[in-house]
């Protein structure tokens, strides 16, 4: 196994409500996704996130667009219009994400290798 | 009821913008060379028509968007060549002045017989206050009555349904305040295909046409570039995206030849997923759209085909967005560079730190970052590799008085000789806290009405 940041096998965008981030997911490839579904987990996100997600955390699946949606509460710095962030709503939060390491078997690893995409 | 024939040709409607200070040169281009039956043009954020009510108290011949009138003087002589109606929410707090403004640019023109309504009644700031104790406050649980700061506005999300009276009525151009994003678009499939109120797989498959085009070019590339990983073509000559929809519903997103951008599945899938949280329930004031199930399809080069969407009966009540003044904030940034400069700028939190506490200014929050290495994501950011070659500090902080805000800044203006040695000129800035509640308000608390216009001065 080899370990990649997220950002090699998918793409993100963040959007907001209230007090509320949510981050799409989409693998780059069908082959990806279950990679995705398995290792970006609401768990592995809490963590990797250090404390800017409050709430709870719930993830939707659209597996016909290789997706997922990340709804985190309570993690806007209480909220867009009083946040003291230079980010209120959140958007940077996708570049984040993808910075969130995955671990990929040898084939995926080569062909990522091809690609021009490097471990970390 | 309508004598109207319902339409069995595709519609075609573009997106003239997606806030209220976007570009205007791409809107015109679409109404040129867009064959559109529609044009819309969505400009109002959440806080926006909080803050063009405060404009309209201080005057209330204003209110409504400032780039009214040179969007409206590139796009509308094209709209009446090609017999293109206008939907926009650039009505903000005050869409009848806007629509008398329209009427004035319709008469220098000599675009006559345009006409120019506007939709009232999403103002619902006397009912919330009349309710003020009893409506609940969804973000904090509580009633209206006990957030602190003063309620400056109070806006209902209307749906398409008063738009399409406006377009049954013969308005060409329909200025209007809070409506929601991809109602605007509704309307115009409801008018065209003469679809019910109650006909909720072909509303539902309507507003996820609208919601793929509501935010603009986001979905034409605007937001989506990541060099060598998502390219995007010509970005600065970026083109706004257009709708063809089909009279079941289904429709196709695109955008015109010749300009900058791009239009995959990759993209509309980032946009529809944006501010949806969950798919089977996204819900609108005409109707519950369900996703569950969407497909998107690459049928062109940059058009994408939507299907697969479903609907379900809208909710008996409306959202209310609530824009309540709580206090300000201050801001004061200052740069650092060079060796050391880590610790210079660690050295300057600590002596601003310190200072405002002797001078006791009042904050609520106080909130400092580095800049250039995690003012975004705090802990989480990956870590420097190497020390930075520059850093910028910055301070923001809330307080109740614009005082104590403005004061903030002065001490971080001070530090220029008299604190630690070779930063950069400091920049400070100071703005009013104009914070969005929202709560949901019956239907009948929402009685929405259509104006015809008549030239302003």
């Amino acid at each position: 196994m080899k370990r990649f940041y997220l950002r090699e096998i998918a793409h993100a965008r963040a959007g907001d409500k209230g007090d509320t981030s949510n981050i799409g997911v989409i693998a780059y490839k069908a082959e990806y996704f279950p990679l995705v579904l398995a290792q970006v987990t609401p768990e592995r996100v809490r963590a990797h996130f250090r404390g800017l997600v409050k709430g709870t955390i719930t993830r939707y699946e659209l597996p016909q667009l290789w997706a997922i949606n990340l709804v985190l509460e309570q993690a806007l710095g209480g909220g867009v219009t009083r946040s003291l962030s230079l980010d209120p709503h959140g958007k940077s939060y996708s570049a984040l994400i993808l910075t969130l390491p995955v671990e990929v078997d040898e084939a995926m690893a080569a062909e990522l290798d091809k690609a021009g995409r490097q471990p970390i | 009821m309508s004598a109207q024939v319902r339409r069995t040709a595709p519609l075609r409607i573009g997106a003239g913008a997606s806030y209220a200070g976007d570009r205007i040169e791409p809107a015109t281009d679409l109404a040129a060379r867009g064959a559109l039956d529609y044009l819309v043009y969505e400009c109002l954020a959440e806080r926006t028509i909080a803050l063009a009510q405060l404009e309209r108290l201080k005057d209330a011949s204003k209110g409504y968007n400032e780039l009214l009138e040179e969007r409206f003087r590139q796009a509308l002589p094209h709209c009446r060549r090609r017999g293109t109606r206008v939907i926009t929410s650039m009505g903000a707090a005050n869409p009848v002045g806007a629509a008398r403004h329209t009427a004035r640019i319709i008469d220098e023109l000599g675009l006559a017989p345009m006409k120019a309504a506007a939709v009232v009644g999403d103002d619902v700031l006397a009912y919330c206050l009349e309710h003020r104790d009893t409506l609940q406050v969804m973000e904090t649980g509580e009633p209206l009555s006990a957030l602190a700061g003063e309620i400056v506005s109070a806006n209902a999300y209307l749906g398409a349904e008063p738009l399409v009276e406006a377009l049954r009525r013969g308005a060409d151009v329909i200025l209007t305040g809070r409506v929601a994003d991809c109602s605007l678009f509704l309307a115009a499939m409801v008018h065209e295909f003469g679809w019910a109120f109650d006909d909720w797989e072909r509303l539902g498959r309507g507003q996820a046409a609208g919601d793929m085009v509501e935010c603009g070019a986001i979905v034409s590339g605007g937001y989506y570039a990541d060099p060598r990983y998502k390219d995007v073509k010509d970005l600065a000559n970026l083109g706004f995206p257009y709708l063809i929809v089909h009279p079941d519903g289904s429709s196709e997103v695109t955008k015109l030849e010749g300009t900058g951008g791009v239009i995959n599945r990759a993209i509309c899938t980032e946009h529809l997923l944006y501010e949806i949280h969950d798919l089977a329930n996204y819900i609108t004031p005409d109707v519950v759209v369900d996703f569950s199930d969407v497909r998107l399809d690459e049928v062109g080069e940059d058009r994408v085909r939507i299907s697969g969407v479903r609907g379900k009966p809208r909710p008996d009540q409306l959202k209310v967005s609530i824009g309540v003044k709580e206090g300000w904030i201050g801001e004061g940034e200052i740069t650092y560079a060079g060796l050391g400069c880590l610790n210079r700028a660690r050295l300057a939190e600590e002596v601003v730190r310190e200072r405002l506490r002797i001078s006791g200014v009042q904050l609520q929050e106080l909130r400092v970052d580095y800049i250039g290495l995690n003012s975004l994501h705090g802990e989480a950011s990956l870590p420097p590799k190497e020390p930075p070659y520059e850093v910028r500090l910055r301070f923001a902080g809330r307080a109740a008085t614009k005082r104590d805000a403005v004061r903030l800044g002065n001490e971080v203006e001070t530090l220029v000789g008299k604190g630690p040695c070779s930063s950069s000129l400091p920049r400070q800035y100071v703005r009013e806290v104009l914070a969005i509640y929202s709560c949901f308000v019956p239907r009948s608390a929402v009685r929405p009405e259509v104006v015809f216009a008549e030239p302003d001065k």
